[in-house]
């Protein structure tokens, strides 16, 4: 229980202990735990800036989204229309077309009458010669009389 | 049953004397331990004390050499430590050693912030170098009384081979760390609020008066008021430690001296010692922790700027 030069001994050694642990231990580990403590905070910051922009490229994907769709509903309402309209205009051209060809047809057929009409007519005047040449083979002589004949073919 | 009860106080009392080196007197006559002169000293000798006796008569002049040897290889095992911990150190994710280091310095430097709110950038580094040294003084305690005495007594070949193992103990160590304490805060008192700062702490506080005659009056009652609260800080400091330390090594004497009385008695002297040492952890921990803190508080209060302008 003596008091000795151990007391000033003891004080010594504490003060370099002091000086040691402020020089090579107290700074260098706290310097690296604000490090790290900045790096999390970091980290936090970027994972919260993260957060936001997902959530802004979530709302603005969404608002392209019902653009799209908006933009695609108006597309095949266009289309409709469009095709109703090709669909009416096929139809007037179809039933126009038909009527062109009935026109035609009709056309081709008065045309053939005609034609036959013309046939017969010549066939008639044939026959209605022969006819009368085999009625008036003896009284009429035919170089005098086929003008005669002619005209009458020809009214018919 | 004289024979046995005087071997139990001589066992007690070797385990409480430090191994002594100091100056011995001329004429010293030294005596074995029947008390008869073994020799007289021509001239004063640096030597080993071979008793109690002879290490208090040695008086200032003498330094107990297993206190410093403990005390600064401790010290030395603790700043190493960390200074490798630290050298190694990075931000990354901290795994073993680093994690543990990490934990002490992070509770050591929020007991700073608690209590001191100016800028030293010494405090933090001295608190932790109080608190981690105290423990490890303090935990030499945890080793059994007898083992390291009987191996020193064993390897020197002297069966009275004084050799303590835990620093705190010691009063030395303890009060040399209370008045290092004291001289800092004398130190930072000065080097914050001037010389006659400081002495105006001691002697306007805590009787104050705006006229200066009543003021010439309470000034020897300040400073008597003062002075005591002043050095009653590091011996309180050095004090506590060691009276702790001290009681808590002596119970651990005591319940050693059972070990030799009987199976019985022996076994249940090692339940005690489990206990006693299980309780003391609590010790180790909670002195090192009120010598930090305490520390703290002082440094804080020799910061303190102008306590009085806050009354007027």
């Amino acid at each position: 229980m003596n008091i000795n030069l151990t007391l000033i001994g003891q004080s010594i050694a504490f003060l370099f202990f002091v000086w040691f642990c402020h020089a090579f231990v107290w700074s260098a580990i706290r310097g690296m735990m604000e490090e790290r403590e900045k790096q999390i905070a970091d980290g936090l910051d970027a994972a919260d800036r993260a957060g936001r922009d997902l959530e802004l490229a979530q709302e603005k994907a969404a608002k392209q989204l019902r653009e799209a769709k908006a933009e695609a509903a108006a597309i095949i309402d266009a289309a409709n229309k469009r095709s109703n309209q090709i669909i009416d205009e096929a139809k007037e051209s179809a039933r126009a077309e038909g009527e062109r060809l009935k026109a035609a047809a009709e056309a081709e057929v008065e045309q053939e009458v005609n034609r036959a009409k013309e046939v017969l007519r010549s066939q008639v005047a044939m026959l209605a010669l022969a006819g009368a040449e085999k009625v008036l083979e003896a009284s009429i002589d035919e170089s005098v009389h086929k003008d005669m004949v002619d005209k009458l073919a020809a009214s018919l | 049953m004289a024979a046995e009860s005087q071997s139990t106080v001589g066992y007690i009392q070797h385990h409480l004397t430090n191994l002594t080196y100091g100056k011995l007197p001329a004429g010293y006559e030294r005596l074995d331990s029947d008390g008869k002169v073994v020799e007289v000293l021509d001239q004063a000798t640096w030597t080993l004390a071979h008793s109690g006796q002879e290490a208090s008569d040695m008086g200032f002049m003498a330094i107990h050499v297993d206190s410093m040897l403990w005390s600064i290889g401790l010290g030395f095992l603790f700043v190493l430590v960390f200074a490798r911990i630290a050298k190694r150190a990075h931000s990354g994710v901290p795994r073993g050693a680093q994690n543990a280091i990490e934990m002490i310095i992070a509770f050591i430097d929020q007991s700073v912030k608690d209590g001191f709110h100016h800028k030293n950038a010494m405090i933090a580094p001295m608190a932790l170098t109080i608190f981690m040294w105290i423990v490890l003084m303090n935990t030499m305690d945890l080793v059994p009384v007898d083992w390291i005495p009987a191996f020193m007594a064993w390897a020197t070949g002297d069966p009275h081979f004084f050799f303590k193992v835990v620093p705190t103990t010691d009063p030395n160590v303890t009060l040399g760390m209370g008045f290092t304490v004291f001289g800092l805060m004398v130190y930072f008192t000065i080097a914050k609020k001037g010389f006659m700062g400081f002495v105006k702490e001691l002697t306007l506080h805590p009787f104050h008066s705006p006229k200066w005659y009543v003021n010439l009056l309470l000034i020897p009652i300040n400073f008597a008021l003062e002075a005591i609260s002043w050095i009653s800080k590091p011996i309180s400091l050095g004090l506590r430690l060691f009276g702790n330390m001290y009681a808590g090594e002596m119970i651990f004497i005591l319940i050693a001296t059972m070990f030799g009385a009987g199976l019985i008695l022996g076994l249940f002297a090692g339940v005690l010692q489990w206990a006693w040492a299980v309780f003391h952890i609590l010790v180790i921990c909670l002195q090192a922790f009120v010598f930090m803190v305490l520390t703290i508080v002082y440094m804080a209060s020799a910061h303190q700027i102008e306590e009085e302008d806050q009354f007027h």
